[in-house]
């Protein structure tokens, strides 16, 4: 038997396919920028901070790392509700895409403040610069600069994974893929597109991530 | 007055005690160099002056203030002296100008076009004015150290501490250095300095204090050390440079 390929057959269910990127747009980008601003507190808890604060953050971080996304996912959206926390499914992706990302970004974020010369916060330090005041403009641009490859490649992997919000009826790009598999019996057309659509929204990402790396960090890299 | 007073000071790390009951008083204006081996102490002294390393016992006055009273009253008290190192420490992220810029702004709550008048001012004094909008990473080491100068000037300190701060550069490039610092002290400004320039030293400094093993062994004007110094470990000093 010979499969007569027919992409013809998705023309009714363009709607459906841009509502999902839209969709997985709108998860990578609140995951993102919330995730990474997670990731810049922690990392700072966790290497410079209080000490009451350092353990917490430290279980937070071990715990999201050691568990799998979906159970993560799940709990929020099946588990939080019979403590009283009803989330409608979009934000409840948004949450645990912004958890998930913020224990990974906190350990890469981390191991750029470790690598920061002693001499930059010395230098601060000698100037008469707070604690914070020097972790704020000495320490945290350099770090993150040297990081950012790291990090991008972690969001990346975070907007992939948000692929998983479909388990609970988010209707982003796999939520339409099924869809119109079921609809139309199109299998392999409707993933077939869906996954271009994904890696091309993967390498836009990693442009995008790439070119505002350096807006943002000008002067080269960092020592 | 003394403006920097150190009495009777003793550090360790662990076992090995590097400061053997350190006393030296420094007047406004004077020009210090601390010379000595490698091991003797130099550094670990003038770092403590601004509390970047803690010590044991005795104390440590600058203008009144403590060195070791609380984290506030250190803030203070770096605020009104400088430090300059061997490796520049510059702020890679931020131009020449926004390096210079940084402490009176967040520091001293300077306002942006005032701090930015200040700035100029400083690198004009170091004679890099034009590179204010450069990057660290565009500098030679030369012009990073005379931009690290301009940035601890900025806040107006009453001292300037000089950790080697030529050693890091090709022989070529201390000139100019030294000749910015060599400006310094001819306005009046306090200098203490751990360097290995001796013809510098000797040059421009008051007073050389040679340290040996923890301790200020032998100190007096450049004349007296290097024509008569008294005990055998500088005159082993001199010989070897």
């Amino acid at each position: 038997m010979v499969y007569h390929f027919e992409f013809g057959a998705l023309i009714p269910y363009i709607p459906v396919i841009l509502h999902g990127v839209l969709i997985t747009v709108e998860l990578t980008l609140f995951g993102t920028v919330l995730g990474i601003i997670v990731s810049i507190l922690c990392a700072w808890a966790r290497s410079g901070g209080p000490l009451w604060l350092r353990v917490p953050v430290g279980t937070y971080v071990e715990l999201i790392r050691n568990t799998p996304f979906i159970i993560q996912l799940f709990f929020i959206f099946f588990g939080l509700p019979s403590v009283g926390v009803h989330l409608n499914a979009i934000d409840a992706s948004i949450l645990a895409m912004v958890i998930n990302l913020g224990a990974y970004g906190t350990e890469i974020v981390r191991a750029g403040i470790t690598a920061t010369p002693r001499g930059q916060r010395e230098a601060g330090a000698s100037l008469g610069l707070s604690g914070p005041q020097i972790f704020r403009h000495i320490v945290l641009v350099p770090a993150l600069s040297r990081i950012w490859p790291a990090l991008s490649g972690q969001v990346v992997i975070v907007m992939l994974g948000s692929a998983v919000c479909s388990q609970i009826s988010v209707q982003e790009l796999t939520y339409a893929a099924s869809f119109i598999q079921s609809r139309s019996f199109r299998a392999f057309e409707a993933y077939f597109v869906v996954t271009a659509l994904y890696l091309i929204l993967a390498l836009l990402l990693r442009q995008i991530l790439r070119l505002g790396g350096k807006r943002i960090f000008p002067g080269g890299k960092a020592r | 007055m003394p403006l920097i007073s150190l009495t009777n000071l003793h550090k360790s790390y662990g076992q090995n005690e590097v400061l053997k009951g350190i006393s030296l008083d420094i007047e406004p204006g004077e020009v210090i160099a601390l010379i000595g081996k490698s091991g003797s102490g130099k550094s670990t002294l003038l770092r403590c002056i601004n509390g970047l390393e803690s010590f044991q016992e005795g104390s440590i006055l600058v203008a009144g203030t403590s060195v070791m009273d609380s984290p506030n009253q250190l803030r203070l008290l770096r605020q009104k002296i400088g430090m300059i190192f061997q490796q520049f420490n510059l702020f890679p992220h931020l131009t020449v100008g926004r390096n210079v810029m940084l402490a009176p702004t967040v520091v001293k709550k300077t306002r942006q076009g005032e701090a930015e008048a200040l700035a100029r001012e400083m690198l004009d004094r170091v004679g890099l004015e034009q590179k204010f909008d450069a990057y660290p990473g565009q500098l030679s080491g030369g012009q990073q150290q005379r931009v690290a100068i301009a940035r601890a000037l900025a806040m107006q300190p009453l001292a300037l501490l000089c950790d080697e701060i030529t050693s890091a550069l090709d022989p070529e490039l201390v000139n100019e250095v030294l000749a910015v610092v060599r400006d310094l002290a001819r306005q009046g400004m306090t200098l203490v300095m751990v360097t290995h320039e001796m013809r510098f030293a000797r040059e421009v400094c008051h007073r050389l204090v040679f340290m040996h093993q923890g301790r200020l062994h032998e100190s007096g004007p450049p004349e007296q050390v290097f024509n008569a110094p008294t005990t055998a470990e500088l005159q082993q000093f001199l010989g070897m440079q």
